[in-house]
């Protein structure tokens, strides 16, 4: 969405005075457009060149952050309808959402609960990011006194979830500059809404029908009120819908750069579904397509877990596998005359070899070698996986102490380098194992 | 001020292939029913833009002896009936499952290594037992799969049954008795767009119809590589949808062999606290994977737990409203 050199040049001042370092505006132009100068170098701008270039330069889909601290959740900013394509960069926040008509003594429960899970997964720690809470007394100071219970006891990021802008206001009296999610302004209230996200520097959501153009006229409405930071929620709660309307935001957003709708979404998982179980397939569905935030009504370990694993996943940056971290791997308790096998660290090769030695239940030990992430054969090919590092990380991890046989098994698509291995560990055996993961336990049974 | 927001839609060239499996009496088999997969002119489920006449279906894996190595959760769900293949699949038909995946992996050389006359008795009997298309796997190993699915395929003429795998090593066997005795192909190729492609490419050189092939893209479960098949499904898919022929074919995936064999869902010793209820984590591992891959492309889902086809059911359903 960014502008041409051409483009630039006609709303420079055309004086060619090369106080911005450049000989000519043509020659800056070129270099703003290329995005190696910045506008600020030239003295003699116009305001309106100005805000008609930072305009053009703005991401497609605003960037909001809620919270603030370390614990903030920032959103938006995607670039692509697939992951594929790029990469998914801000995962969407989880919150768990808790009511005001809670006994004091549960719903400090459920902050503690929510606010110390969690749970580690390939060596990344993982956790829900906030909570959402909701005015369903429908009384102004319960709200806040709500509110100040949970600022009391956490700094995770919050939502604040109210119609009645009275209770909205009595509520950030409460969070003292911590920038929760004001939700929602509709076009109804928005007027009071929009002076409350400004006056406390709050991002502010916008609810609609599910009529994105209602919604589109609300967003222009606010962003005139000064108000800029805005999550989206086009208002339709049912599977099939809310995929359309996700759908229809993003592709609004990056195909056809509609402005008034480039912001992140916010999706309630709990509302439309039954039961837990059918939550966590609802908030799955988000995850894989467009949400910002997602708001849940149910917090269990057994449902968080799994949807931290698929956000994870899912925004996993395609073109940077993650890593497993090499070392030697203990599979089923293995013991000093149990098999020892080789791997790389790339993370999909990791998994499935470490899945099949699980499965065959055989114990066995499994020195996974820095690849740098590379798989089997593009890690020999490059050097990354060869005798050298595989004799090395024999020693580095300190394999010798650990076992009392000398015989090393390494991947069928690498049985090339076994004689060379054999000369970077005089005296082992060099072992050629299955060609793939699938074939490990029919191989460790002979052993 | 009204704003006016045209939705900008997609105008997509191709189409996936229409396939059907079982065959009823007047076709030729003793199907109850047939269940046809594909036919999208559109992403999973955005109808707006074009068709989706069929939805995703749910496949139940069954096998043919005892799974010694299945997750404890499993074996008792299934409680009374994992020792008879035959009555396996009359529950699953029983719990609402469109077609049962029957697994022959008694005919695995390093297990009890059972004969091809063995594997025709079975699927004989579960043939018998439900009216439900159906998919055999052979063990997995090429060579035995050609041994048992070539006399699948004989004995099951006219069934319109769907024989797995056929991959790169022995798609020729495997291809040439679904020529034989009218049968399909499940084609796995793995997590790559060319590779899936060329597969298929083999396949139709040796003239088998393009609606008898479906294509296995191979599963990754959730935390395990999920990432990686859903993003293949999904090129996939656009190709299919942009006119690449050779990718126009319906994608079937292995959630449940995956999911449960998951450290998450197979046992519940020494696993973090954080990881909460087995039952319940399990579960949602298996539902969870189902539903991404369903969002990316899946046309079958193949699952393990009866309980699973209730939930996944849900989401096609209220994903298929228009």
């Amino acid at each position: 969405m960014g502008l041409s050199g051409l483009e630039i040049y006609k709303l420079l001042p055309k004086t060619n005075c090369k106080e911005c370092g450049f000989p000519t505006c043509l020659a800056f132009a070129m270099k703003l457009a290329a995005k190696q100068a910045e506008l600020s170098a030239c003295p003699y701008v116009s305001d309106e060149a100005k805000a008609a270039l930072e305009a053009a330069s703005a991401p497609p889909i605003r960037l909001v952050t809620i919270g603030t601290g370390e614990n903030k959740v920032e959103v938006g900013n995607e670039t692509v309808l697939f992951r594929h394509e790029k990469t998914f960069y801000h995962p969407p926040g989880l919150f768990v959402r808790l009511k005001d008509t809670l006994s004091m003594a549960e719903f400090e429960s459920a902050v503690d609960q929510v606010g110390a899970y969690s749970v580690e997964r390939v060596g990344i720690e993982l956790r829900p990011d906030g909570l959402a809470i909701e005015n369903a007394s429908g009384d102004a100071a319960t709200f806040g006194q709500y509110v100040a219970a949970a600022r009391a006891k956490t700094d995770q990021p919050l939502v604040l979830i109210a119609s009645d802008p009275t209770a909205m206001a009595a509520a950030l009296e409460k969070t003292d500059g911590s920038a929760p999610l004001i939700y929602a302004a509709t076009a109804d209230n928005w007027e009071a809404m929009a002076e409350l996200a400004a006056k406390h520097k709050a991002p502010l959501a916008l609810k609609n029908d599910g009529d994105l153009s209602a919604l589109a006229s609300i967003v222009e409405q606010v962003k005139g009120a000064g108000v800029e930071d805005l999550i989206l929620d086009p208002g339709v709660r049912d599977k099939h819908d809310s995929l359309v309307a996700l759908t229809h935001l993003r592709r609004l957003a990056l195909k056809s750069s509609f402005r008034l709708l480039g912001y992140p979404t916010i999706v309630f998982t709990g509302e439309g579904t039954d039961s837990q179980a059918e939550e966590a397939t609802v908030a799955a569905q988000h995850i894989a397509k467009y949400a910002g935030i997602i708001v849940l009504d149910h917090f269990d370990p057994a449902t968080m877990y799994p949807l931290l694993t698929l956000r994870l996943n899912i925004y996993t940056d395609p073109q940077k596998p993650i890593q497993v971290s090499p070392g030697l791997y203990e599979i089923s308790e293995p013991q000093p005359d149990s098999p020892l096998l080789v791997t790389t660290n790339f993370s999909l090769t990791y998994f499935s070899v470490a899945g099949e030695v699980e499965g065959s239940g055989r114990p066995t030990w499994l020195l996974v070698v820095d690849s740098e992430g590379m798989s089997v054969l593009t890690g020999w090919a490059a050097g990354k996986f060869d005798a050298e590092k595989i004799a090395k990380s024999v020693q580095q991890y300190d394999v010798p102490s650990k076992i009392n046989h000398k015989k090393v098994v390494i991947p069928g698509l690498v049985s090339t380098i076994s004689g060379e291995l054999e000369e970077e560990l005089p005296g082992w055996e060099i072992l050629v194992g299955p060609r793939e993961a699938i074939h490990i336990p029919a191989y460790l049974k002979t052993w | 001020m009204p704003v006016t927001v045209n939705v900008p839609k997609e105008k997509w060239a191709g189409k996936v292939r229409e396939v059907t499996l079982g065959a009823t009496t007047d076709a030729g088999g003793t199907r109850k029913k047939t269940v046809t997969v594909g036919g999208e002119s559109t992403l999973p489920f955005l109808t707006f833009e074009g068709e989706m006449p069929n939805p995703p279906v749910i496949a139940i894996e069954i096998q043919d002896r005892y799974p010694d190595d299945w997750s404890e959760l499993l074996l008792t769900a299934w409680d009374g009936v994992v020792n008879n293949a035959a009555e396996w699949a009359q529950k699953a038909e029983e719990y609402g499952a469109d077609i049962v995946a029957l697994k022959l992996q008694s005919a695995h050389t390093e297990g009890d290594n059972t004969s091809a006359a063995h594997a025709i008795d079975t699927v004989k009997a579960v043939l018998k037992a439900t009216g439900l298309p159906l998919i055999v796997y052979g063990p997995g190993q090429p060579e035995k799969d050609n041994e048992v699915l070539v006399a699948v395929a004989e004995a099951a003429k006219g069934e319109r049954i769907a024989l797995g795998n056929c991959e790169d090593k022995n798609y020729r066997t495997i291809v040439a008795a679904a020529l034989a005795h009218d049968q399909l192909v499940v084609a796995k190729t793995p997590i790559d767009v060319n590779l899936a492609k060329q597969l298929n490419i083999l396949i139709s050189d040796m003239r088998l119809d393009l609606d008898r092939i479906l294509m296995d893209p191979t599963t990754g479960a959730l935390g395990y590589g999920l990432e990686y098949s859903y993003s293949v499904m999904e090129r996939l898919r656009l190709a299919a949808l942009t006119g690449d022929s050779m990718t126009q074919q319906p994608m079937i995936c292995t959630v449940g062999e995956e999911a449960w064999r998951a450290k998450e869902s197979k046992v519940n010793e020494g696993v973090p606290a954080a990881w909460g209820d087995w039952a319940k984590r399990s579960a949602n591992w298996e539902v969870i994977t189902a539903t991404t891959l369903i969002h990316s492309g899946a046309d079958i889902v193949v699952l393990r737990h009866p309980d699973s086809i209730k939930l996944v059911r849900q989401t096609i359903d209220d994903l298929m409203v228009q």
